[in-house]
């Protein structure tokens, strides 16, 4: 396929994705699941891509993913929390005066930077996360895969603790956790940051470190042997997929306008994991696909199996509140142990090979119409 | 705190860390032989709890206790033939993210079976019977577990050291491969092992949860990764170390609760973890390992 055809058909699909969007926020109103849903698959698309830079492209199994994005979320939320409502939001333990002191700064910032602060305070989010990867990564990407899996793991659990610690109140606080985040303006707004981390984590991957970061997956030793210095490499992977934990937290926690620190627990990561896991570790479009999809049938098109169900007078039995947690589940171990490619396996979306099958179906149509033909003139 | 609290507290932390290091057992036994951190471990131990609750509503406790030791072991057992036997020859990855998937899918199960509400655990009258001593008070159950933990632990010794299924359980970790080739049934083995496990998880759990008085779907989650922290404090493979670890824990955890640092008991368990990977990624009793290309 040509080079120019391929610009056409992209440019196509984002007009058809953009209206798209338009048309849901300007009918939020008739289609408020869709709305919410696709919202959440986008930001958990952002983090998922993330986690398989780390997991799935450089080979470094991270389950530290839930506290990345607790920091991206906590300081996303004291950027954004409306300075005039902040005491009610602190109503237990009161307000640290360092937050007050940086509200004001901030409102005495001109009107224009205000207008950029989610902006601001999503990369803020991220590059404070991404400092902390940098830390925890030098003692901890020596480790060996199941050793660092749990390491991470451990580490998000710490950040957990010291956010909900009493020590913190006035900054975190506490266990009440935070509230009345200013939220998207719009649907389209999250779909283009959500465009714009993934891109750029797909331009990083198809770099020259890109393709270093996959040696490294492959065969550290071989790697290493080929000049590639092991831990540059994986530090800046990890520090890279962190940031974006980051930024996705804080974009978590202006779509759910307050949160707490039981949102960021172990079953957050996992179920990332399942979402990487599903699309395909090592593929990108495998991760937004299965993102959108995972959260659109886990929030509403899988609903149906939490409510009882009737035919005619007949209940259908298992069918009540926990069991579409059960079927997904279900799901996700029988996509382990029977078709561990996910749903992309390690390719990616692409024009040439949807072209491909394309002129292989029409082949096939023309080859059934032939030989019909022939039967017809016997 | 005057000496007889701290005497009080450090029970409380030895009864808890006997409960921890059964648990860390069944980490230890798995990764020896496995190379696989058995995430559902902690979640077996939960569905433990629900067994005993469930058995001791119309059974005592003397027929309770067996059946729920071994429909635990059935569930261990079933858990590895469905979820792990299958990716034997899997990169370390897949295997592991299927103990994931299986601790997702028994939380999932739970939450679905019992609601995510605590439900009270039943009381065993005599394990509950208050003790005296001076000043300090505590129940059998806190005198109990360590004992219970040492005996069980040097009973598992002798089978590893002293009996041919033993002797099997110790090729299959020292090489697989090679084990294969003399005739061992893997297979068999690696039930075998899972087979203790979900044994010594089981005690662990009545022992644990008849301190703790209830049950919910999530109970498993951080006590299975502290067991894990301490069976890699003690040497991962080695089942003094998961014992000696197992109680370090459970006391350092304790005394943290009993100073004020309760929201900072479980991040110092995992500050550990990171600690003793650096320094001494072995732990205290492992062996060292060398990896060659």
């Amino acid at each position: 396929m040509k080079n120019s055809k391929k610009v056409t058909y992209s440019i196509i699909l984002a007009a058809i994705i953009l209206a798209f969007l338009f048309f849901l926020e300007a009918n939020k109103a008739n289609y408020g699941m869709a709305y919410t849903v696709l919202t959440k698959g986008a930001i958990l698309a952002v983090v998922a891509v993330s986690m398989n830079l780390v997991t799935g492209f450089t080979g470094l199994f991270s389950l530290g993913q839930a506290g990345f994005m607790a920091i991206g979320a906590y300081i996303t939320a004291i950027f954004l929390i409306p300075t005039d409502t902040i005491q009610d939001v602190y109503y237990i333990s009161g307000v640290s005066p360092a937050i007050i002191n940086f509200k004001g700064f901030l409102d005495s910032t001109p009107g224009w930077i205000q207008a950029l602060a989610p902006y601001i305070a999503l990369i803020v989010g991220g590059l404070a996360a991404a400092l902390l990867a940098a830390l925890i990564g030098i003692p901890v990407l020596r480790l060996k895969s199941d050793y660092l899996a749990i390491a991470t793991l451990g580490f998000s659990e710490i950040v957990r603790a010291i956010i909900s610690s009493p020590q913190l109140d006035t900054i975190t606080n506490g266990s009440y956790g935070l509230k009345k985040i200013q939220g998207f303006s719009s649907i389209i707004q999250t779909f283009v940051i959500a465009g714009v981390c993934i891109t750029l984590m797909v331009l990083l991957i198809r770099s020259t470190y890109g393709r270093a970061f996959k040696a490294i997956r492959e065969d550290e030793t071989a790697a290493e042997a080929m000049g590639i210095n092991l831990f540059k490499h994986k530090e800046l992977s990890f520090v890279i997929g962190s940031f974006f934990s980051g930024v996705s937290g804080g974009m978590l926690a202006m779509f759910m306008r307050s949160i707490d620190t039981k949102t960021f627990s172990v079953s957050l990561t996992y179920d990332i994991l399942l979402i990487v896991v599903i699309g395909g570790i090592g593929s990108v479009t495998g991760s937004v696909i299965s993102a959108l999809l995972v959260t659109v049938s886990k929030e509403w098109w899988l609903r149906f199996f939490d409510n009882p169900l009737y035919i005619g007078n007949f209940q259908v039995p298992f069918f009540r509140t926990g069991f579409r947690m059960v079927v997904f589940s279900i799901i996700l171990l029988v996509v382990v142990l029977f078709y561990q490619r996910g749903i992309m396996g390690k390719n990616e979306f692409s024009w040439d090979k949807i072209g491909n099958n394309f002129t292989r179906f029409k082949g096939f149509i023309a080859k059934k119409a032939s030989k019909g033909g022939s039967d017809h003139a016997k | 705190m005057t000496l007889s609290t701290l005497f009080q507290h450090i029970l409380t932390g030895i009864s808890l860390g006997g409960a921890y290091a059964l648990i860390a057992i069944g980490y230890t036994m798995v990764y020896g032989i496995l190379r696989l951190i058995n995430f559902a471990h902690g979640d077996i131990f939960m569905m433990a709890g629900y067994f005993m609750i469930f058995s001791m509503a119309s059974l005592p406790w003397q027929i309770a206790i067996p059946i729920v030791c071994i429909v635990t072991i059935i569930l261990g057992v079933v858990i590895e033939r469905v979820a792990y036997k299958p990716l034997r020859t899997a990169p370390r990855m897949s295997i592991m993210i299927s103990a994931i998937a299986v601790s997702y899918l028994l939380q999932n199960l739970a939450t679905y079976l019992f609601t995510a509400l605590p439900r009270a655990y039943p009381e065993i009258p005599f394990l509950k019977k208050i003790f005296h001593i001076g000043t300090v008070s505590a129940s059998l159950v806190t005198f109990i577990t360590p004992v219970l933990t040492v005996l069980l632990v040097i009973a598992l010794m002798f089978l590893i050291n002293h009996t041919k299924v033993g002797i099997a359980i110790r090729a299959v970790s020292k090489d697989f491969e090679t084990a294969q080739l003399m005739g061992i049934r893997i297979n068999k083995v690696i039930s075998i092992v899972f087979a203790i496990g979900s044994f010594l998880a089981a005690i662990g759990s009545i022992l644990y949860f008849t301190d703790r008085m209830s049950v919910t779907p999530f109970s498993g989650t951080l006590p299975g990764l502290k067991c894990f922290v301490a069976a890699v404090l003690g040497g991962i493979g080695s089942i003094p170390g998961a014992v000696v670890g197992g109680f370090v824990i459970g006391i350092s955890e304790t005394l943290l609760v009993a100073l004020g640092y309760s929201t900072f008991s479980d991040a110092f368990t995992f500050a550990l973890l990171i600690v003793i990977l650096l320094f001494r990624p072995t732990g205290l009793f492992g062996e060292k390992n060398i990896d060659k290309v």
